[in-house]
């Protein structure tokens, strides 16, 4: 897979606290069987009521930085809002913390997600405010978001960090690997043989 | 030496294959459910691979989020829906999946069924494309949601890459008083711990009040462990999980199920048991609760007043402010005697017959207050089968509730049930998030199903203890 090191583009301040991933998609567009088309509906009730959403301000219609808050994805574990996202064009966010079903998610799609204070967050979406244009970098390697004079430190679980950086968030491929184990580690244990004796 | 882990980490460390480059682990899955939402992209992934199910009867897969309660005749009203039943109907045969479709006496809401067959028992690590999965922890299994890709992992190696959590030891000591049951205990826990202060960790809930509680009531506590941000949240097992699982199809039998009953005893987490973190709460002290917010952890007692904005942080304000214009409440009002459109009793925390039995002590012999609509959706066909036998159906339709069929219904609005417009549902589910229950504008307070019950027959929020 791809190594993901550092995603550079254009931020999307949606400085929220506890989005969760109904309001990311909600749960009428999950009947699909394939999460084709998912990316024109992230968010859409809270469009239809705020015709000022960050995701129609047309200031943003290029971005890939998502500059999100706190607990950011919490609720259902549907993979249905990372990739709404996703499709909407969202390559990396940036928030004060994930919820952690939505952050292995995103880990799977190879979109990362990464943790700065709040503080930080509130000046990241400023300047995303004040200068649309602005690129933003979340550079994984050296822990830090980049935007014009800024540079903020990052957090991101080892794991994750090393699984995008590595090429390594293709998952499937790797458990895959381990097959001849996962059937010695079954065989250990007790309900896998019905707990004869 | 005495095994100073917890069960958590016993079962975490008995399930563990082997450490992947990125520093996860690679933990097998003893049951993997699926249900028709989240599973067609994962049996797409494995058609593109060409891969098989590795265990196929490790897995079970069941219809409940898109069902209708009210008509079921096939092809559904909903050509999507239809779409979605045809393609697990499809996938599950293609890819030898026992299912338990419409027309299977055992079908139900996927947290309902599980441990009403005994398929979920203690010791098992436990995967489903669903947030709720936390309810099976219940019986001293590792049980969480994931996502769609996660699904095709389990499907395709019974395994999944995972960082192990931490662990929080949550003991709540005491007796809970007349009227307050276990949601109340869960919404109480996530009022004071908060929405995302189980981020990172699984939560043990202990104590003498998760000791006394049924296995029904274990699992109303465990399926919210993720509204606090907790992705698993289980319980010891003790002789009530050991009974509960005893003689169900699933189960081991004879004298296999006495050698099962003594590991899974062995696995609780021993006096001296080592944790993370640790929280005490009195269970005395809890009252029947109520949301009044967008999210769960926004609660008061039903005695209480909504809190002042200024009680909160600088941070939190515009976040309370945003729930406050959302559900059109102002700080420091009361919440009893809010006027409520609806009053909807199911979902997979409180769609057992302990719930219904509950609610229906409080409808028997009364009526529901004029215009509000209420439904009484059960969790199982199962569960509708004992409660029709129990006359239970009777005596909910007596009151003027609508007895439906099986399924999610109005918990998350992708079935036909859903509010309307501004409607106010009292609701036994567990989501109160904005739009959760299908209108964008709805609004959702959470309560027990006895106070749903209580909420029904006099239009408002209402003290249950009042009705007893």
């Amino acid at each position: 897979m791809k190594l993901i090191t550092e995603i550079t583009g254009t931020g999307l301040p949606l400085l929220l606290d506890d989005i969760d991933t109904d309001r990311i998609i909600p749960a009428r567009f999950l009947r699909c069987v394939t999460f084709d088309g998912l990316g024109e509906h992230a968010f859409e009730d809270d469009r239809q009521q705020d015709h000022t959403h960050p995701f129609d301000d047309p200031h943003y219609q290029g971005a890939s930085v998502l500059i999100a808050g706190r607990n950011f994805g919490c609720g259902s574990s549907r993979e249905h809002a990372p990739q709404a996202l996703m499709r909407w064009g969202i390559e990396a966010i940036i928030g004060e913390s994930f919820a952690e079903i939505f952050f292995g998610n995103c880990t799977t799609l190879g979109v990362p997600c990464v943790c700065a204070s709040r503080s930080d967050l509130e000046k990241l979406a400023a300047l995303a405010k004040a200068e649309p244009e602005m690129p933003v970098t979340v550079d994984l390697s050296k822990h830090q978001v980049r935007a014009g004079h800024l540079t903020v430190p990052v957090t991101i679980l080892d794991s994750a960090r090393a699984a995008l950086t590595t090429g390594k968030w293709d998952f499937l491929g790797q458990l895959l690997e381990g097959a001849a184990a996962v059937r010695e580690t079954a065989a250990t244990l007790p309900y896998m043989t019905g707990f004869k004796a | 030496m005495t095994d100073r882990r917890n069960l958590f980490n016993k079962v975490w460390d008995l399930h563990t294959v082997r450490t992947l480059g990125s520093g996860q682990t690679q933990l097998f899955i003893g049951l993997h459910l699926i249900h028709e939402v989240t599973s067609p992209q994962a049996f797409s992934i494995l058609r593109d691979r060409n891969l098989t199910v590795l265990f196929p009867e490790r897995t079970l897969a069941t219809v409940d989020h898109i069902v209708p309660t009210d008509v079921q005749l096939r092809p559904f009203a909903d050509e999507l829906a239809e779409q979605m039943m045809s393609a697990v109907e499809k996938n599950c045969r293609d890819f030898g999946v026992r299912l338990f479709d419409l027309k299977d006496s055992r079908q139900g809401v996927v947290h309902i069924v599980g441990p009403e067959q005994g398929l979920t028992q203690p010791g098992m690590t436990i995967a489903c494309g669903d947030s709720h999965t936390s309810t099976h922890g219940a019986f001293g299994s590792i049980a969480f949601g994931i996502g769609t890709s996660q699904v095709a992992d389990v499907l395709a190696t019974q395994t999944l890459a995972l960082s192990r959590p931490k662990v929080r030891r949550i003991e709540v000591t005491g007796k809970l008083r007349p009227g307050v049951f276990a949601k109340d205990v869960i919404l109480h826990i996530i009022r004071k711990l908060g929405v995302q202060g189980g981020v990172g960790y699984a939560y043990e809930y202990a104590g003498e009040v998760f000791d006394r509680m049924s296995m029904e009531e274990r699992m109303t506590v465990c399926n919210m462990s993720i509204e606090g941000g907790a992705r698993c949240g289980y319980i010891n097992p003790d002789q009530t999980t050991v009974d509960y699982v005893k003689g169900r199809p699933f189960a081991p039998q004879g004298a296999d199920f006495d050698r099962a009953a003594a590991w899974w005893l062995s696995l609780a987490s021993s006096a001296d048991a080592e944790f993370d973190d640790k929280i005490t709460f009195n269970g005395s002290e809890i009252e029947p609760t109520v949301t009044w917010g967008i999210n769960p952890a926004q609660s008061v007692g039903v005695k209480e007043r909504l809190p002042a904005l200024a009680s909160f942080s600088n941070d939190d304000q515009k976040g309370i402010s945003d729930a406050f214009a959302y559900m059109d409440l102002k700080e420091q009002q009361p919440i009893e005697g809010l006027k409520i459109n609806v009053a909807f009793i199911g979902s997979c925390t409180n769609g057992r017959i302990s719930d219904l039995r509950e609610a229906a002590a409080i409808a028997r012999g009364r009526k529901v207050a004029a215009g509000v609509k209420a439904l009484v959706v059960p969790g199982s066909k199962l569960v509708s089968e004992q409660a029709v036998s129990e006359g239970l159906d009777k005596v909910f339709e007596a009151a003027g509730f609508e007895w439906r069929a099986a399924g999610c219904s109005m918990c998350l609005a992708m079935n036909p049930d859903k509010l309307k417009g501004r409607e106010v549902c009292a609701s036994s589910s567990n989501r109160n998030f904005k739009g959760r229950q299908g209108s964008p504008t709805g609004r959702t307070l959470l309560m027990s199903p006895a106070m749903v019950a209580a909420a029904a027959i006099n239009g408002c929020v209402s003290d249950v203890r009042s009705m007893l």
